[in-house]
């Protein structure tokens, strides 16, 4: 078992939910309840990384971001290193590989908020945070629990961009997935099956909490 | 002009049309009514500040509100409005003490619970503090959204439909706690409604609404008896809406000619008419009394008209009558005018009414009302 790139898939795949809910949140309400021009088109972007293969986006990371790109440069210039082949640079890429995961079930819960129940919470007196945290998340958080355990097990079980953007440098870059890999390809068929059947476990666990809270959310509506 | 009660002005070509100017005194109750569509709920929000006219003031207790020409739009946070929507739109994850608590935001947190409490007593709602909407009927659901209401103190009461969404036994019920409850509340309490009867029997005053647009302003009396317009009187439902001329003019007797085709009415003369002008003019239902035939009385001198029954129709302790008028009272060939009253159902049967039967009717002259004609 290779601990540490166990360590380091858990530690991408909470910093990929940390970061990634709120932003998702900013996204879903805006898409929910907000008209605008180009709407359909943004739809259309975040939902890209679903049917994109992970190498056309880590190819495409690696194209914007990498050490000659002015992205990357830009990043080098910011804090002193590169992007690429860092574990920063796999947080990036799994930020955006995962936006699909985040935003859609946040999206559809934030729809299901009737735009009266904000209006009856402003005209309550609730300041728009105050709606936010004691009507609109309260109402949505089945949303926000899928988006988010959809979020950890998608990275922890994401291969392709990782490989792309990280490579394969052990404490680094190297996560589970590409561990397993390495793995089979050294005919460590032992150690391999120890970490898939681990990652089986846990994305099992992640994927059954989405599921029982779709229940939860089932029964309680009736 | 710091003026207590609310005042609002109104105006946006889209995307709903609004031209409407409505003001309500404290304690005093303003029903808006007018069809679906008509602009009464837009207006509601407007208010409360959920949404931004595009031209407009709205001021209450002396507070300026709004003013799109100064650049004044307060948020509803801070105006102070207690909307009842329509649903009722209660926090469904919150039980009633929680909904209400949700409104008692400028209360000191320790005597909020009390404050929830004695909101939900006063809407009949004690013992069930406790449980959530979805455990609620209609007609407790709506009491939960009028104690939300009131708990902020409001500085104006803003009713959407609240009776719509229940059955009529229930709507009953609320309506009569409503009446009993404006003993309480000093703010102005403005009620959107579409049913002229629970307008004419909650307001003191209403104001109608016509494509987002206010057509008049006057007690529920005035506006059923003298309305200002065909179209007001039609939006009023009142089904007698004719147009004549102005034959002559009686000062001694306060009284208009009034030519209706062939004959001639005599009308109560309010000043606004000179003999040669065309007019439209109505007539309440409930001013066209039904001759007798065995026993005719004085009465029957006044405006007599007759003509055959075209429609009769039994409701209940009720018959509505539709009388054709004959005597050459149609303004061309066979669409010859309906008049449009009730009797009981007893005098429809002891005068042997059926479709086809003469029968003769007064128009009392004092109710017929004279308005503009439509352009």
């Amino acid at each position: 078992m290779d601990w540490t790139a166990l360590r380091l898939s858990l530690e991408l795949a909470l910093w990929t939910t940390l970061v990634l809910l709120p932003l998702a949140i900013l996204i879903a309400r805006a898409l929910a309840w907000r008209r605008f021009p180009g709407k359909g088109f943004v739809e259309a972007l975040i939902a890209l990384p679903l049917v994109l293969p992970p190498t056309v986006l880590g190819y495409y990371m690696l194209v914007a971001a990498g050490r000659a790109a002015p992205l990357g440069e830009l990043y080098e210039a910011a804090f002193g290193g590169p992007l690429v082949f860092t574990f920063a640079g796999l947080v990036a890429a799994s930020l955006l590989v995962n936006l699909p995961f985040a935003v859609q079930p946040l999206q559809r819960a934030f729809e299901a908020v009737p735009e009266q129940l904000r209006e009856a919470a402003w005209c309550s007196g609730l300041s728009r945070a105050a709606t936010f945290a004691r009507i609109e998340l309260p109402l949505a958080w089945p949303g926000l629990a899928s988006a988010a355990a959809l979020t950890f097990a998608h990275t922890l079980g994401e291969f392709g961009v990782v490989l792309m953007v990280g490579g394969n440098i052990a404490g680094e870059t190297r996560t589970v997935s590409i561990a397993i890999y390495d793995r089979v390809q050294a005919f460590a068929m032992n150690e391999a099956a120890i970490m898939s059947a681990a990652l089986l476990a846990i994305s099992f666990v992640a994927v059954g909490i989405v599921y029982g809270l779709g229940q939860r959310a089932l029964v309680r509506r009736r | 002009m710091a003026s207590e009660g609310l005042d609002a002005r109104l105006k946006q070509p889209a995307p709903i049309p609004l031209d409407a100017a409505l003001a309500c005194r404290p304690g005093e109750l303003l029903a808006l009514v007018g069809p679906s569509g008509a602009g009464k709920t837009t207006i509601l929000r407007a208010i409360a500040g959920v949404i931004r006219p595009r031209e407009g003031r709205i001021a209450c207790n002396g507070e300026v509100w709004f003013d799109a020409a100064r650049n004044i739009d307060w948020p509803p946070q801070r105006r102070r409005a207690g909307l009842v929507f329509q649903d009722y739109a209660l926090f469904p994850h919150l039980s009633a003490l929680d909904n209400v608590m949700t409104a008692l935001g400028h209360v000191a947190r320790a005597g909020r619970e009390a404050r929830a409490r004695a909101l939900l007593a006063l809407v009949h709602l004690s013992g069930l503090e406790a449980r959530k909407p979805d455990a609620l009927s209609g007609g407790q659901r709506q009491r939960v959204a009028l104690a939300r209401a009131l708990a902020r103190e409001p500085a104006v009461l803003l009713l959407d439909e609240p009776f719509a969404a229940v059955d009529q036994v229930t709507r009953r019920k609320l309506q009569r706690e409503l009446a009993l409850l404006r003993r309480a509340i000093a703010a102005p309490t403005i009620l959107v409604t579409h049913d002229l009867a629970e307008a004419a029997a909650l307001a003191d005053r209403m104001t109608v609404l016509h494509h987002g647009t206010s057509l008049q302003h006057g007690t529920p009396d005035e506006i059923a008896n003298r309305p200002a317009s065909p179209l007001v009187a039609r939006l009023m439902d009142q089904p007698n809406v004719f147009t004549g001329t102005v034959a002559g003019r009686d000062a001694a007797r306060n009284l208009l000619a009034l030519r209706w085709g062939k004959i001639v009415l005599e009308a109560h003369d309010d000043g606004r008419f000179r003999p040669g002008e065309s007019v439209a003019w109505m007539i309440p239902a409930a001013a066209i009394v039904m001759h007798r035939r065995e026993r005719p009385s004085r009465g029957e001198r006044e405006n007599p008209v007759s003509g055959t029954v075209a429609e009769l129709l039994f409701f209940g302790e009720t018959a509505s009558v539709s009388l054709r008028v004959g005597g050459g009272a149609a303004d061309g060939g066979d669409s010859a005018p309906l008049l449009a009253f009730s009797v009981s159902a007893h005098t429809a049967r002891r005068n042997a009414l059926a479709v086809g039967a003469e029968a003769a009717v007064s128009l009392l002259a004092d109710a017929i009302h004279l308005m503009p004609p439509e352009a």
